[in-house]
């Protein structure tokens, strides 16, 4: 009687600490959560900080003279003059028009450091385009130097970064701005150009266009090996050794870090069967092989998740096992492959260790026109530009790296809608 | 002709055969009374016939392509090293090189000597002779395909058979790819890491504690000779990937927890999606992410406490790639806790345990085999992971355990080894080939145990 008390007493003290514990474990549980989802803010908000100031840039409004005898050019059609031909005199003439004050060597130095180095050739494209102008005057947006950039964005939000300017430069661009001949425009080079030394005139359209041709390689290659050797896994396969290898190893290579990949690649692709370097298709072969796995497995789980009893009603109405597969098996699962397929292809547009191996770090000006010219995807450009020192740089890199989070998005979103829409559940 | 219009004509022709063959078909079914009485379906036949033609045809040029560049170069440079020029592996490649250039015309063929010259026009006429003659073969294994294929259309030949064996074939083709693929890696890595053994040894490469890869490119140059004992890299990789682990499991463990046991069915179904947002972010934006905020932050944070940090601290990318590997635990746990039978926690609950202590003492010890595999897979991935260690850690191969230290890993040197500007041969980037050996195997052995305990786990509660 007396010990029962005893234990209930003990008990009974017991359970606060219980429940204390009980408490501790739920909250480190929230915690926990907590925490992962916390990162997922931070990094997107870190990233669409940084980022957002790409999408516009700095631009100058200049009075320019398309001025025939300062260019040395008679004939518009005259390949060769336009191509020796200077065009930044006109930008030149045009800066030392706005600003007088400008005197000595250094000063027009950084006079003329106000404008984009490339400026010249948006002057010579805008000129061919429309040869009228030749001759005569008109007011022209100009990009600015990625240095005036940041100074010009910085000093908008309150906070100057003057770290790369002089003291003329500062008072210059005061001037504009009081004129409004200094402003923010939508950064079209982001979007048209490849890539450039200078941050102004860089864009990702070579990148984008060298991932769109890698991962049209890889989709028209995995796609249809995955789906095969799923089917074959899943239908046809007898139970033997050589098919337990077979599930081994593709379970492996699912594993096994991409950057061997990589190396597979160097030395078979490009060693071996001298495959061009750089080039999206020695890409899209590497990424086929790294996403392969990926899509077999998920295919396999499409396939599994057909009811047998479609096959056996099939059967019984005399149709091979081939006729089966091609005619009910496959088009029942075709939502959950290409679900799986979609998700590899977000994998691949991701990928940037086993590029880097086979020589699409290169840098690439030209926007890649065809599957064996030397390109880089929009990974890698975000890689080399995070690698660049100028500052400018980082603003550009984030704005890249929103374009193919959203492109990712994007991917997952539709597969996640197939998946929703167009499986079916048995 | 160029391969890929050769192709096209080839895929042109195997639909016209199909054509062919279906109305062939047809056409003899029809004094027969109907395509009832042929042994398959018009379609079968018309396959065949289409197989036929465009198989054997696209082998050869498959074969062809991948044989024609050694062969012709062999050839071509056999004359050269009979002229008494080639003395090295390494001459020959530039001599290979200087051929290949004169040809394309992107050399000049003024002062080169008279051999080089003559293998050069060789290549040329060679090349197109070899493109002739695969042109020439392979339409007529293809014409004489689409023939060979007609002609079998008989109302008794079974057709579908014949299709169907063809058909099985190219699956099982696919699927024995895998096996390549495996096979590739392993050629790949092992025979470039022989040669790097022959030039250093074995025992150096894994028990030396000094990594300084460069080495004289010309034999004259001042220099040092290159040093690669591979031990500061090994524990520069576990210490980051232990740093990821750190992270990583104590929170995406925990998170399982909560989402498996405690959380309702709508936060579970809101917060596991935007987790796994975290698995499908590009690890080179982690890299970024890594190098640029939370580095500096984890620095200034030392700073103010006083604590030396460099700025590429194993700590920053070790965090970051913990942050990367959390939805990869969290959905693994996940997965084998929620295996576990109800069952067992009824019991537990019945003889009066709170929730926490059914989880700790009943729920994990059942699924810890899983568990166990899930991080042993998790690990794998950490050390292979490249990106965010080749942004945001060094390149210094510092031996140290402190991770507010510099240090590098395996995949960090692999990248920097192979993307200079060095001959391939050379001892650095043959090292780069051993790194990956050793990157490969241990992480085949770690993945290999870890699926065998998943496997054993699920088959426990199957």
């Amino acid at each position: 009687m007396n010990n029962s008390a005893e234990n209930l007493r003990r008990i009974q003290k017991s359970l606060k600490k219980r429940y204390f514990v009980e408490r501790c474990f739920l909250w480190s549980g929230r915690a926990a959560i907590t925490l992962g989802l916390l990162a997922v803010l931070v990094l997107f908000v870190d990233i669409t900080s940084k980022g957002y100031g790409a999408f516009r840039s700095t631009e100058i409004l200049l009075d320019i003279h398309y001025d025939a005898d300062a260019l040395g050019i008679d004939n518009l059609h005259d390949e060769k003059q336009l191509a020796f031909a200077d065009w930044d005199v006109l930008l030149k003439n045009a800066l030392r028009e706005q600003f007088p004050d400008a005197s000595g060597r250094k000063e027009r130095k950084q006079l003329y450091g106000l404008v984009s180095n490339g400026a010249g050739f948006d002057l010579k494209e805008r000129l061919i385009a429309n040869p009228k102008l030749l001759n005569t005057s008109e007011k022209v947006w100009i990009i600015a130097d990625d240095d005036i950039d940041t100074y010009y964005k910085s000093w908008l939000s309150g906070d100057p970064y003057a770290e790369r300017m002089s003291e003329k430069q500062i008072q210059w661009i005061e001037v504009l701005d009081e004129q409004g001949a200094i402003a923010l425009k939508f950064s079209k080079n982001l979007f048209t150009r490849g890539d450039s030394r200078e941050p102004e005139q860089a864009g990702i359209w070579g990148a984008v266009m060298g991932s769109l041709f890698t991962l049209a390689i890889t989709f028209c290659l995995s796609f249809p090996i995955g789906v095969a050797a799923a089917i074959y896994l899943e239908e046809f396969a007898p139970r033997n050794r050589l098919t337990d290898f077979i599930e081994v190893n593709i379970n492996n290579l699912a594993a096994v870090p991409s950057i061997i990949f990589g190396l597979l690649g160097l030395a078979i692709f490009i060693n071996f069967f001298h495959v061009p370097r750089s080039a999206p298709l020695v890409g899209g072969l590497v990424l086929t092989l790294m996403t392969l796995p990926t899509i077999i497995i998920t295919s396999r789980a499409a396939i599994k998740s057909v009811p047998p009893s479609i096959r056996e009603a099939a059967l019984g109405m005399g149709a091979s096992r081939h006729q089966v597969v091609m005619h009910h098996v496959l088009p029942l699962s075709m939502p959950g492959m290409l679900t799986g397929a979609i998700i590899g292809m977000a994998q691949a547009l991701g990928e940037t260790a086993p590029l880097l191996m086979i020589g699409m770090v290169a840098f690439i000006v030209d926007i890649p026109q065809g599957f064996t010219d030397p390109a880089t995807v929009l990974p890698v450009q975000i890689f080399l530009w995070a690698d660049s020192p100028e500052r400018a740089f980082v603003e550009k890199t984030s704005a890249a790296i929103m374009v193919l989070l959203s492109f990712l998005i994007v991917m997952n979103m539709t597969a996640v809608w197939i998946r929703k829409r167009l499986e079916r559940r048995w | 002709m160029q391969a890929s219009t050769l192709f096209i004509i080839i895929i042109g022709l195997s639909i016209f055969g199909y054509f062919m063959g279906q109305g062939r078909a047809l056409a003899l079914a029809k004094p027969l009374g109907g395509i009832r009485k042929l042994h398959s379906l018009p379609s079968y036949y018309a396959a065949q016939a289409a197989l036929f033609c465009a198989l054997p045809a696209i082998v050869l040029m498959g074969l062809w392509l991948i044989f024609e560049q050694p062969i012709i170069d062999s050839l071509v440079m056999s004359r050269v090293e009979a002229g008494g020029l080639i003395e090295s592996k390494a001459d020959y490649n530039l001599a290979l090189n200087r051929v290949h250039n004169i040809a394309a015309g992107v050399l000049s063929r003024e002062g080169q000597q008279s051999v080089v010259l003559a293998a050069a026009d060789n290549l040329n006429a060679f090349r197109t002779n070899a493109r002739l003659a695969l042109t020439l073969l392979a339409l007529s294994l293809s014409v004489a395909g689409l023939v060979l294929g007609l002609r079998r259309i008989r109302p008794d030949f079974r057709a579908r058979a014949s299709v169907e064996w063809i058909m099985s074939g190219l699956l099982m083709a696919c699927a024995l790819l895998a096996i390549f693929t495996t096979l590739g890696i392993l050629l790949s890595v092992v025979f470039e890491s022989i040669h790097f053994f022959r030039s250093v040894p074995i025992s150096e490469f894994i028990f030396g504690t000094s990594w300084s890869p460069q080495t004289a490119i010309r034999a004259d140059q001042v220099g040092s000779s290159g040093s690669f004992g591979a031990v500061p890299l090994f524990t520069g990789t576990l210490l980051i990937s232990a740093v990821a682990m750190f992270v990583a499991v104590p929170v995406g463990l925990m998170s399982a927890i909560y989402l498996a046991e405690y959380a309702s069915r709508r936060t579970r179904t809101l917060v596991k999606p935007t987790l796994e947002i975290l698995a499908g972010i590009p690890t080179v934006v982690y890299g970024f992410f890594a190098a640029l905020t939370v580095a500096p932050f984890i620095r200034n944070l030392g700073e103010s406490l006083g604590l030396d940090v460099s700025s590429e601290s194993a700590l920053a990318a070790g965090s970051v790639m913990g942050v990367m590997i959390i939805p990869f635990i969290s959905s693994l746990a996940d997965d084998v806790i929620t295996a576990v039978p109800q069952s067992m926690r009824d019991g537990s609950l019945a003889l009066g345990a709170t929730k926490s202590e059914t989880i700790r003492k009943v729920v994990v010890p059942a699924a810890l085999p899983g568990i166990v595999g899930g991080v042993l897979l998790a690990l794998s991935r950490a050390i292979g992971e490249t990106m965010i260690v080749v942004m945001a850690a060094g390149m210094a191969a510092n031996l140290t355990a402190n991770p507010l230290d510099t240090v590098t890993t395996v995949t960090v040197q692999i990248v920097t080894l192979l993307t200079g500007d060095q001959e391939f041969d050379s001892a650095k980037t043959l090292a780069a080939f051993a790194l990956g050996l050793m990157l490969f195997v241990v992480t085949l052995c770690l993945n290999i145990v870890a699926l065998r305990v998943v496997k054993k786990y699920r088959e426990q509660y199957e």
